[in-house]
């Protein structure tokens, strides 16, 4: 099967810091894949050299076989095809619910208003906030945030959607509703990368699990495999204290 | 005494009455040029805020992942603007108005009095606009930007839709304060002959030979201005805050299982 994205080689470093060293990944069409590891071990930095919010030193990340970080790449409409959802929502302060989930439809993709807007509505009442098409997005709660930049990420019909952290923001109660959305777009086929620090989830959602630690890529494999016989003393030593911590 | 001052004071407001009916036409002339050329001055000074401001905002920070080259070029062009946002700030507008006058707009542009004095203040309230939007556009929360690029946007369409939009939310009562102060200062554009209210009081003493009546007139003119006009602007900015409450705001989220699961 061809991989959407495949990353050789890749390195990233803030400074003295190797954040990302050497990284090997590959992401196939529809899997869901959680990244997890400690704090400072390069998750985001990961994710983020995917769709180009931070730029890599080295190294090559071939979205269907051709290499994004080439001169010729456009980079704004490769963003389309990679959504994101951020840890701290970033709804646009100024739109409201509705308009945050049209206005990249309009200005970017150049759909009619009247598309746009379907398209909206349609996604807006997947993840449960069409009655608050017309609220003001700074007065939402946590959890509103996120099913409206769940559904704002997905009316530009990415073909992957990346996650960093989509609940550690959140009350402990908003928390279950958005690991439910997020499930029932795995479900759907979605392709996603989730990074997460909510296990339950991906023990039960994800294809893959990959732990990363000091910027490298220590251990990856099915959730079976590395929840319950971590070949590395390192993922053992995470998760034990993951779950001693809990 | 206190009836003879009772009696002065009765003289003083009558006379002041007197001067204001018999010169109203000059006065209301010039009410109107101070208006005009202190919302021009600000509308046309928030746009080079705007574009000066932007470029500020923009060059202002080096990051690593930029190449050498930009790194110069973010340098200098900072630099430009910063030495005409230190010049401009740093000089009086009387001295900026008589120097560009008298040498260049005057002699070699023959523009008029009156568009001179709308250039000359239009710049000098773009070099406080520039700064003004400058921090207007810094305070704009970072995470606002990467979600519009995490959506395709281009770095315009993020300044244009996104930043700029809640930066001058954010700065109004900075921008509307431009506006009350250019009503008064644009007094010393007197100085190349723009007849506004300090000027007009100027040559009306100048026909009575008293200076108490005009400048008490213009006075209550400009506090009647700058008073009405801070009204209007407190209620425009509580509009602005407001505009959606009337919304329920929702803390629980009743929606929660509301995912259609066909
Ligand atoms: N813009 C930046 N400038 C400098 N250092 C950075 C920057 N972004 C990240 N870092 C550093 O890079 C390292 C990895 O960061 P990253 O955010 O990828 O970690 P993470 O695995 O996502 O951690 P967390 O679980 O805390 O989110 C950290 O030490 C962080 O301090
Ligand atoms: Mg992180």
């Amino acid at each position: 099967m061809e991989n959407i994205i495949k990353i050789n080689h890749l390195r990233k470093h803030f400074g003295n810091l190797e954040v990302l060293n050497d990284i090997e990944f590959h992401v196939d069409k529809g899997e869901v894949i959680t990244i997890i590891g400690s704090s400072g071990s390069g998750k985001s930095t990961l994710l983020r050299c995917i769709n180009l919010l931070e730029r890599p030193d080295e190294g090559e990340i071939l979205y269907h076989g051709k290499d994004i970080l080439k001169g010729t790449m456009d980079i704004n409409h490769h963003r389309t095809k990679i959504g994101m959802v951020f840890q701290s929502f970033n709804l646009f302060n100024n739109k409201n619910v509705l308009d945050n989930c049209m206005i990249g439809q309009i200005k970017v993709l150049k759909r009619s208003k009247e598309e746009a807007m379907q398209k909206a509505m349609y996604y807006l009442e997947k993840v449960g906030m069409k009655e608050f098409a017309h609220a003001g997005s700074t007065q939402l709660s946590g959890g509103q945030k996120q099913r409206v930049a769940i559904a704002r990420a997905l009316c530009m019909d990415p073909e992957v959607l990346l996650f960093d952290e989509p609940t550690s923001a959140l009350d402990p109660e908003m928390v279950g509703g958005i690991l439910d959305v997020m499930k029932q777009l795995a479900d759907e086929g979605l392709t996603m990368i989730v990074v997460t620090h909510e296990m339950q989830f991906a023990k039960e959602v994800s294809t893959r699990v990959v732990f990363m630690d000091k910027g490298v890529i220590a251990e990856e494999g099915t959730p079976k495999q590395l929840f319950e016989e971590p070949k590395e003393e390192r993922t053992r030593e995470f998760l034990g204290r993951y779950i001693s911590s809990r | 005494m206190y009836l003879l001052m009772a009696a002065e004071s009765d003289g003083f407001f009558t006379k002041t009455w007197d001067v204001f009916t018999r010169y109203q036409p000059l006065f209301l002339n010039a009410i109107q040029s101070t208006l005009l050329v202190a919302f021009v001055g600000t509308i046309a000074g928030l746009c080079i805020g705007l574009i000066i401001g932007g470029i500020r905002a923009v060059t202002s920070h080096v990051e690593q992942t930029h190449s050498p080259f930009t790194k110069v070029a973010n340098k200098v062009i900072y630099g430009i603007t910063s030495i005409y946002v230190e010049i401009f700030r740093g000089t009086p507008m009387m001295v900026q108005a008589m120097f560009l006058y008298y040498t260049f707009f005057a002699p070699l542009f023959r523009w008029t009095p009156m568009m001179s004095a709308m250039v000359i203040i239009s710049v000098n309230t773009g070099a406080y606009m520039a700064e003004i939007m400058r921090a207007g556009i810094q305070s704009v929360d970072n995470g606002q930007i990467e979600g519009a690029r995490s959506i395709g946007m281009s770095n315009i369409q993020t300044m244009r839709y996104i930043v700029l939009p809640q930066a001058i939310k954010n700065s109004f009562p900075s921008i509307g304060n431009e506006f009350v102060v250019n009503i008064k200062d644009s007094c010393v554009l007197n100085c190349i002959q723009f007849s506004e209210l300090f000027f007009i009081a100027k040559s009306v003493q100048g026909t009575i030979f008293s200076y108490a009546e005009p400048f008490f007139i213009v006075g209550c003119i400009y506090l009647l201005l700058t008073f009405v006009t801070s009204r209007i602007l407190g209620m425009i900015e509580k509009r602005m805050n407001h505009k959606r409450s009337s919304y329920p705001a929702s803390v629980t989220t009743p929606q929660a299982n509301m995912l259609n699961k066909e």
